[in-house]
């Protein structure tokens, strides 16, 4: 395995010299075009994701970002595994953003799994964005890439250019195709002993319709699929050679910094900007509707300089809003219950009426902020009719749409320059806009290339948040102690559907959202919804096992009788943890479950307090089934990934309003796990072998419930808000375990 | 003239005292290794070794290091073997964070990778607890663990 050492950087879309076989089996015209427009010398697309050079050498086209998720990695091991490709053959590229990769195919597992893709749904304006539009994207999200992506189009372009290799052998010896076999990026006739590199059948192959149904391997036939494969990326990422989208560079680039209206949805009414013009490298002052910028000819320069403009924002509404004004809204539209129906399972209100006892439980969870290691940015160069934009992104395509569309000029006339993404989580998503807009306004008022960068700050109180949310429960048990009733009214809108609901065997149902529209824009984090209700939901669960007078892990179990797959990672993970065991003196364990993105997901979190009654992660124990696993390691890492950031969000994620805006500045006041906050995490792959599951973002949901549900063991309190660094534990007294 | 050596190479730049080091190296020299994560020296995506110290770059004027040596991740493997020529192309720091699969999306690495470094040149063997109150750099994706990891298989008993 190679790994391509192209520079990222100003280097243009596409394609050196080798054959392209297909996009997808069902879509044979991409790799005609992929040829007639992109192909330079002997090399063919054989489909639009797989070129063949004349020297065996195989290029794999990723079309989907990589943020570390490891996705140039996994996606190429479906191809090539269903190509019969040595993987040291296997070269990776980042699919050019251009409609030829566009990734359709996410979209239609997503839209048939959900109804409409969950991360574009809820927040924005749906009916604005024509469905050619959402087509027509290469996002990376909703933790589908393998799932859709990887099993739809790649694993079929393999098969596919496979049996048009074979075929073009088979032509050649005169032989049929079923005496052929292929292995290690050849065709063999196996009587004969005759083989052929497929760099030798490539240009061939390429002039063959790709087969209409191509039939993909069992998994006993895998070679590459399955196995911990290393990563391609990490090697330009320990020696400071991988290249982000803030990175982009050139002799004559121009860098803006940018002050945003603090209060979202304000207007820049005047700019006071001093002597500033005056200063070393300032070239010039932009000021836009919702913002100021100064443009200098080094970042630094432009950051110090903004220090010194004045601006002047128009009033709002808002502008004496607080979180508590907001909590205080989400309350009165929960009191005034004007809902929309989620789910309705027999007669809830039937069933509290008839109750033995209630109880309620009423949860809240802030806004939080993504923060992206790489802060937000975007560089553009606008000449003449083009316009070349870098940025780190989750839809490229995209991307390019709205920078040709802000600069107005056709999409035709963008270029797109791809990089990796200094994480993701959500707020590189489309719609997300905001730099991407500014920096293309800025940079049309020059003709060499404008980098635009947030500062921490800007990027922790621009961003677009994950909504803050209170959900109220009540649940009704019989005069036996048997839960009857769950009824939920939580604050919207929804993102996600179905994040809501959940597995267990309770046989009255009512669950119904109200309004919790702020000014505070908010988007996809990383899980979206299932991040807050799943927080909620388990966390209520548990004060029902409580109240029912059962083990957590036990009550769970009992109530999944219908949900095998639950039971089983449930079952793995309290094992492996050692569940119910003793434990050393002032730890306790809590323990969740969650299915989502096609995952589902067991964690037991083993918690104690610290000598100042803080709440410390000792360990997490993790059991995932996701179907199966095609890259192992990565599917542990993803899972390590996305329980250390919903663990961030546990202890101290809360983005808070005042007056207007966003009180946090910087990680100080936004806190995040470090090193020594990092418990140990075991993670157990739980191979059902069903269809697969997602990786990205399903271990985050479980972990806010899990080390809540440990603490009230631990202390008899019932966290129901996050974050828990708000929570005073210094008067506990822990239950009785049952 | 802010006058320092970048990696062993002489750098004389005609820029202000007060630049911060971090975008001397970025926007001044093109050298986009460093990178930039919060500006205040929070969290350690800056890191650069300062005569083999890791310092955070964000914060430290050029005026404060004049004359000195820097090392960035760019150039962490040619120092760590000096004039070697058969020195492998990594660091053993390097090496284990691929051993290990350490990072996801990378942005952090580069300084966390500074930072280990500096560790292990004064405490080759560092406990959990050292580990804890040396390296307090930022990592998003939560390569931790791995991080932890790779430290430990380092480690020089």
């Amino acid at each position: 395995m190679k790994i391509s050492r192209r520079r990222f950087l100003l280097s243009t879309a596409v394609v050196g010299g080798g054959v392209l076989i297909g996009y997808s089996a069902l879509k044979p015209s991409k790799h005609r075009r992929a040829n007639a427009e992109l192909v330079t010398g002997e090399e063919r697309y054989v489909t639009s994701f797989i070129k063949i050079e004349p020297n065996n050498k195989i290029t794999i086209y990723v079309p989907h970002s990589e943020m570390g998720q490891g996705v140039h990695t996994s996606l190429p091991m479906m191809a090539a595994d269903e190509l019969d490709a040595a993987w040291e053959d296997i070269t990776v590229e980042q699919a050019p953003a251009t409609d030829m990769f566009a990734n359709g195919e996410l979209i239609k597992g997503l839209a048939g799994e959900v109804g409409i893709p969950g991360f574009l749904t809820g927040l924005i304006n749906f009916s604005a964005v024509s469905v050619a539009e959402i087509m027509n994207l290469q996002v990376t999200g909703g933790s589908s890439s393998v799932r859709f992506t990887g099993e739809s189009s790649m694993r079929t372009a393999g098969a596919a250019a496979r049996q048009m290799l074979v075929e073009c052998a088979a032509n050649r010896w005169g032989v049929a195709a079923s005496e052929c076999s292929t292995q290690l990026t050849h065709v063999q006739h196996n009587a004969s002993g005759r083989s052929l590199s497929y760099g030798e059948l490539a240009v061939d192959a390429a002039l063959l319709e790709p087969p209409e149904n191509v039939t993909l391997k069992d998994p006993s036939q895998f070679t590459i699929m399955g196995k911990a494969i290393s990563r391609v990326d990490i090697p330009a990422k320990v020696d400071g050679s991988a290249e982000y989208g803030i990175d982009a560079q050139s002799e004559d680039m121009l860098y803006a910094a940018i002050r945003l209206a603090p209060v979202f949805g304000t207007k820049l009414v005047s700019v006071d900007a001093g002597d500033v013009l005056g200063r070393r490298g300032v070239k010039r002052i932009i000021e836009l509707e919702d913002s100021v910028a100064v443009v200098a000819d080094s970042y630094w320069r432009a950051k110090e300089a903004l220090k010194l403009v004045k601006s002047e924002f128009e009033s709002s509404d808002a502008d004496t809003t607080s979180s508590a004004d907001l909590f205080a809204g989400f309350e009165r539209s929960l009191s005034e219950d004007d809902n929309s129906e989620v789910l309705e399972v027999g007669d809830a209100d039937a069933a509290m009426e008839d109750a033995a006892d209630v109880i309620e439980g009423n949860y809240t969870v802030p806004y939080l902020a993504h923060a992206a290691m790489e802060p937000m940015n975007c560089t553009v160069h606008i000449h003449g009719a083009i316009a070349e934009v870098w940025t780190s992104t989750q839809d490229a395509l995209g991307i390019k749409g709205r920078v040709a569309k802000i600069a107005g000029l056709s999409e035709d006339d963008a270029v797109f320059h791809h990089s990796y993404l200094g994480g993701g989580f959500g707020r590189r998503l489309p719609f997300n806009w905001n730099v991407i807009d500014h920096a293309t306004l800025i940079a049309k008022e020059f003709d060499v290339p404008v980098k635009t960068v947030m500062s921490r700050e800007d990027d922790m109180q621009q961003d677009y948040y994950r909504p803050a949310v209170a959900s109220n429960f009540k649940a009704a048990f019989d005069a036996n102690g048997m839960v009857k009733a769950w009824h939920n009214r939580f604050t919207g809108p929804i993102q996600t559907p179905g994040a809501s609901h959940i597995p267990y065997a309770i046989p009255n149902q009512s669950i119904a959202v109200v309004d919790g529209d702020t000014h505070v824009p908010i988007a996809a984090w990383r899980s979206v919804d299932h991040s807050q209700q799943t927080f909620f939901t388990e966390s209520f669960v548990d004060e029902i096992a409580h109240r029912s007078g059962k083990n957590p892990y036990q009550f769970r179990m009992e109530m999944l009788a219908e949900h095998p797959r639950h039971r089983k990672v449930l079952e793995v993970a309290a094992e492996a943890a050692g569940y119910g065991q003793n434990l050393p003196e002032g730890h306790a364990m809590g323990i969740a479950v969650q299915e989502s993105f096609g995952s589902i997901v067991a964690e037991v979190a083993e918690v104690s307090l610290d000598e100042n009654n803080r709440p410390v992660v000792h360990k997490v124990t993790c059991a995932i089934d996701c179907g199966w696993a095609v890259n192992p390691d990565t599917v542990e890492a993803q899972v390590e990934s996305g329980i250390i950031y919903g663990l961030t969000a546990a202890l101290y994620g809360e983005i808070s309003i005042e007056n207007g805006r966003v009180a946090q500045n910087n990680f100080p006041d936004y806190e995040m796990v470090r090193m020594n906050d990092a418990p140990e995490i075991d993670v157990h792959i739980v191979e059902s072998g069903e269809e697969l599951g997602g990786l990205g973002e399903p271990s985050t949901p479980p972990l806010a419930a899990a080390v809540s549900n440990g603490l009230y063991i631990l202390t008899g309190q019932r966290v129901r808000e996050l974050p828990l660094k708000n929570h005073d534990f210094s008067r506990s007294t822990p239950i009785a375990q049952v | 003239m802010a006058s320092f050596k970048v990696n062993g190479i002489e750098q004389n730049l005609d820029i202000e005292p007060e630049m911060p080091l971090l975008w001397a190296l970025r926007d001044e020299l093109g050298m986009t290794g460093t990178k930039f994560g919060c500006g205040i020296a929070s969290c350690g995506a800056c890191t650069v070794h300062v005569n083999g110290s890791a310092v955070r770059s964000c914060v430290t004027p050029v005026s404060a290091i004049q004359g000195q040596e820097i090392t960035t991740i760019e150039g962490l493997a040619m120092v760590a073997a000096g004039a070697n020529p058969s020195a492998p192309d990594l660091s053993a720091v390097q090496q284990a964070w691929i051993d290990h699969q350490v990072p996801q999306c990378g942005y952090c690495q580069s300084g966390m990778i500074m930072a280990v470094s500096s560790l292990l040149a004064t405490n080759p063997n560092p406990s959990d607890a050292d580990i804890d109150s040396s390296i307090t750099n930022v990592c998003r994706c939560g390569s931790y663990p791995r991080v932890r990891k790779a430290i430990h298989s380092l480690a020089i008993a």
